[in-house]
């Protein structure tokens, strides 16, 4: 059964955020799947869609305005969703826990870093108190923070060791389930490697599924086994890694990769996608790339393209490659 | 820390002369002759100058000043002109009494104050939080000394609840409590309030959450301590109109604290208590926000780590 | 919002021409503040008080200090809507004349505390150094007396009348307005267009009025709302211990006073002066925030 083949089964999921100046649909009509031990990369541009996702899995989707519109999250073969608040906690930090973007404020400024991962400890694992911090000593060590600098504050630390910090709570209970939304972003550049390392190191060391959330195709060659490219709610190109950088199919996708430089190609220029992200209260009808799509048909803006597997494996959402259009 | 507490102790010593200062100079320039006063009408003017003689009062202004500054530092506040007792004693015998009533004052402003705010702003726009705003905003703006003649009315006068002046019982104490701390617990209620709306937004918070932590933990441990910042601000500087209003709040309970002394002694012309009753109050609230800015460090070590 | 967001994007590159975009801008917080609810019951209230106090001839039934001996502490009536006072005279004509004492000294005192607090403000910001020092010491130093507290001790040395009332009152506002206008101040100090001005050969004064005070006009018409308020609130409570506004002019707080001394047998002497200032306050609470929210959208949830 494809419960027990795959860890998490996103059937279907719409999320919306329901706001007086328009409803945003963060995530629409979503599909996707992690087996165990796997990493999906979840591309896309700022707005979307990719951290409401994640919150989604994590049923932290700020409500109001947010609301899950629809669909189904299967972890372990049970449906998150209508889970009781109890039950969800249980899972929370423990079997799912979650990296956020800005090290610089996803840590508690007024508590130590080792009561941060030691509440995790404490939350999920029959311990006492001492073995918590001992654990989160251990914790620490393991990112490579020396354990004593358990009793320091977070504005005691540099942003790529508040990143290990965040990354020593998220794994404290070796969690099945790893998701980490742009863990490197806001770091440094020659911090990002450094951290990226440790996270691959422990994702192995752990045997941690991962989700990893980025806009870098760089990382997600790096670090994915699969990737799912949104765009404006929707995901609009899902396969494994080697498919998609040797015949992205997606319009979007293929502009994507234009859109980064290469070292080995000798142009003058890039060439980046034209026009800009649409207004997410107003997105365009039909298909929401079409007003930018260089192979945009009279259909495109007519209906709303299917989920089409155009060979095992791989997903597109695009009239160009639906049967029966043209 | 030391260090930090004794520079703003030194720190404090200028700005205690420039009140004193002020105060000095008001009551010198007010009309009226003390040695006068002291004798009363009907006394013959060659005593009354003799009086001046012996008080310096006829020395120059910046040679008294310099008297009084001496004086009160070796805690020589003067002698009442009308009870002719030690200023410093008058006060010091009535201080614990208006300590007790702001105290008191604190506790109910900050037992209704913050607990409402943090319920008003977990529940942002609900049923409870527009009342208890609407309260809130009511309570500001109500004069606590009407609203303790209110009270007076309702629960001494007609339900007989409690008595309407002395400062005996603890049932003295509960009307001239509330009446002083309503408009601080308001204070507090909408400062806890917005300041927690401010951090239940930020990363951290939702940090907490995906840990699995409990709710009422979140918002009790995580959300209110970084919340509490602004909070113990506006406890400390209500606790400055909570010695001034402890003034009027003496006055209409017939409390004897150091505010009813002071308005005794403003009616009397008795400057060197007015003076004495001023510096006391200026001293106190002074100490206060001092307490609140060590209190910051014990709060967020972000501040304590600046405290060198 | 997004209108709001682009608005304040297009003013500030282009300084220079700035007096064509302030009246927009000042178009644009007056569309939120007349949004806002509350904030419009506050204006009303206000609005009709200022209108009472204007008219107080007209509107008031007797006049402030018409004594009928025999028609002593009636009880709020037809014909006394809340009662006559220990002299006969009608509580309701008193609060309305009322409402001239108290609106003109909370103006007078917001004004003497914005101009001086301001004026000080402004100076020790962009001067900065050992003034700056100074000033803000001495500041500290009428900071450490609680307002009402020092109100009383400058009415109880300069003597109880009105004048004195508002220049105690106002002194008690210095410090807050001077700290709002050196903190703007101190921010818009640095910006590229007071560079500007500098560099055409505007002269400090001009700088400072021309740029600085438009520049910081939102702190200063908030402090001042609720500066009024808090003034009111102090007269009232100087009047109340005798050392306010002196007989038979009527003011809120005086008649609390005398209601004092009857409030065993006749609550309706107590009651109305309070109601009366505790809705002035109400409302100048309500406008206060209301333009707090409009001044500064980005505060706003």
């Amino acid at each position: 059964m494809s419960e027990n083949k795959h860890l998490l089964e996103i059937k279907n999921l719409s999320i919306h955020y329901i706001t007086n100046d328009g409803t945003v649909k963060a995530v629409e009509d979503m599909n996707l799947e992690i087996g165990t031990g796997e990493t999906l990369g979840l591309v896309g541009e700022t707005g979307a869609g990719k951290t409401t996702t994640a919150l989604g899995i994590m049923q932290l989707v700020p409500n109001p305005p947010g609301k899950i519109i629809g669909g189904e999250i299967f972890f372990e073969g049970e449906n998150l969703i209508g889970k009781t608040p109890v039950e969800i906690r249980k899972i929370r930090g423990n079997k799912i826990s979650m990296i956020f973007q800005d090290p610089m404020t996803s840590l508690n400024p007024v508590m130590t870093v080792g009561e941060q991962i030691a509440e995790v400890i404490k939350l999920h694992q029959s311990v006492n108190a001492k073995e918590a911090i001992e654990r989160s000593m251990a914790m620490l060590e393991k990112v490579g923070i020396p354990g004593e600098r358990h009793k320091d504050y977070p504005h005691q630390f540099s942003g790529g060791m508040r990143q290990r910090v965040v990354i020593a709570i998220a794994l404290a209970c070796n969690p099945q389930l790893l998701i980490a939304d742009e863990p490197t972003t806001a770091l440094d550049v020659t911090i990002q490697a450094q951290v990226l390392d440790l996270m691959k190191n422990l994702k192995k060391e752990f045997k941690t599924s991962m989700i990893m959330i980025t806009h870098d195709l760089g990382v997600v060659a790096e670090v994915c086994d699969k990737v799912a490219i949104m765009y404006a709610g929707n995901v609009i190109e899902y396969t494994d890694v080697k498919r998609l950088y040797t015949s992205p199919k997606h319009p979007y996708t293929i502009g994507l990769f234009g859109s980064i430089p290469d070292i080995n190609d000798d142009e003058d220029r890039l060439k980046p996608i034209k026009g800009l992200m649409p207004d997410p209260t107003d997105l365009p009808s039909g298909c929401p790339f079409h007003p930018r799509c260089p192979k945009a048909m009279s259909i495109c803006s007519e209906r709303k393209p299917l989920n089409t597997e155009i060979e095992p494996g791989h997903f597109v959402k695009c009239l160009l490659f639906e049967d029966g259009v043209k | 820390m030391h260090r930090y507490i004794f520079r703003r102790l030194l720190l404090m010593l200028p700005v205690m002369i420039g009140v004193t200062f002020i105060v000095f100079t008001m009551m010198y320039f007010t009309p009226g002759d003390p040695a006068r006063i002291m004798l009363g009408e009907s006394a013959p003017e060659d005593a009354v100058q003799r009086l001046r003689e012996d008080m310096g009062l006829n020395d120059p202004f910046l040679m008294q000043f310099g008297r009084y500054v001496t004086n009160v530092a070796r805690g020589d506040f003067g002698r009442s002109y009308t009870q002719r007792r030690p200023v410093a004693t008058m006060i010091i015998d009535r201080f614990p009494t208006t300590l007790k009533l702001a105290t008191w004052g604190v506790i109910v402003s900050i037992v209704i104050g913050i607990p409402t705010g943090i319920i008003s702003a977990t529940k942002q726009y609900s049923l409870f939080d527009n009342v208890s705003m609407v309260l809130a905003l009511v309570g500001v703006s109500m004069p606590n000394f009407w609203q303790g003649l209110m009270m007076i009315i309702i629960f001494a006068l007609n339900l007989r609840w409690f008595p309407a002046s002395g400062f005996t019982t603890w049932k003295h104490i509960v009307l001239p409590a509330i009446t002083l701390g309503t408009s601080s617990a308001a204070q507090i209620t909408r400062m806890t309030r917005s300041s927690m709306l401010e951090v239940i937004r930020q990363d951290y918070i939702r940090t907490a959450r995906a840990k699995g932590q409990v709710e009422s933990v979140v918002i009790n441990q995580h959300a209110l301590k970084n919340a509490l910042i602004p909070v113990v601000t506006v406890i400390g500087l209500s606790f400055g109109g909570l010695l001034g209003g402890a003034v009027l709040t003496e006055s209409i309970f017939s409390i004897p604290g150091v505010g009813s002394l002071m308005i005794q002694a403003i009616r009397q012309r008795d400057y060197p208590v007015v003076q004495g009753g001023v510096l006391f109050i200026a001293l106190s609230f002074s100490l206060v926000n001092l307490l609140v800015d060590i209190l910051y460090a014990f709060i967020d070590p972000r501040i304590k780590a600046q405290y060198k | 919002m997004s209108n709001v967001k682009l608005q304040k994007e297009e003013v500030q590159p282009s300084v220079p021409k700035a007096p064509k975009k302030k009246k927009s801008q000042w178009l644009e917080v007056w569309r939120r503040l007349v949004k806002n609810k509350a904030a419009m019951v506050g204006l009303a209230i206000m609005l009709i008080l200022i209108f009472s106090a204007i008219f107080a001839d007209f509107i008031a039934p007797y006049g402030y200090d018409e004594q009928v001996l025999t028609n002593r502490f009636k009880s709020p009536s037809s014909e006394h809507l809340f009662g006559t006072d220990n002299f006969g005279r009608d509580i309701f004509s008193r609060i309305v004349y009322g409402s001239r004492i108290s609106l003109r000294v909370g103006i007078i005192s917001v004004a003497i505390a914005a101009l001086c607090g301001g004026s000080l403000g402004a100076v020790a910001g962009y001067y900065g150094g050992k003034l700056d020092n100074v000033i803000m010491r001495m500041m500290d130093i009428l900071l450490a007396i609680p307002g009402i507290i020092l109100a009383i001790s400058i009415v109880a040395a300069l003597g109880p009348e009105l004048r004195n009332v508002m220049i105690a009152v106002g002194i008690g506002g210095i410090p807050g307005f001077a700290r709002i206008v050196r903190a703007s101040v101190l921010s818009i100090r640095e910006q590229e267009f007071i560079e500007a001005a500098k560099a055409v050969g505007a002269n400090d004064f001009r700088i400072i009025s021309k740029h600085i005070i438009p520049n910081s006009m939102a702190p200063i018409i908030v402090q001042a709302t609720m500066g009024v308020a808090g003034a009111i609130l102090s007269t009232a409570g100087l009047s109340f211990i005798g050392l306010g506004i002196q007989p038979p002019i009527p003011e809120w707080g005086a008649m609390l006073s005398t209601g004092r001394d009857y409030i065993r047998d006749y609550w309706h002497m107590t009651t109305f002066p309070g109601v009366a200032i505790m809705i002035t306050i109400f409302a100048l609470n309500l406008l206060g925030d209301g333009l707090r929210d409009a001044l500064d959208p980005r505060l706003k949830s």
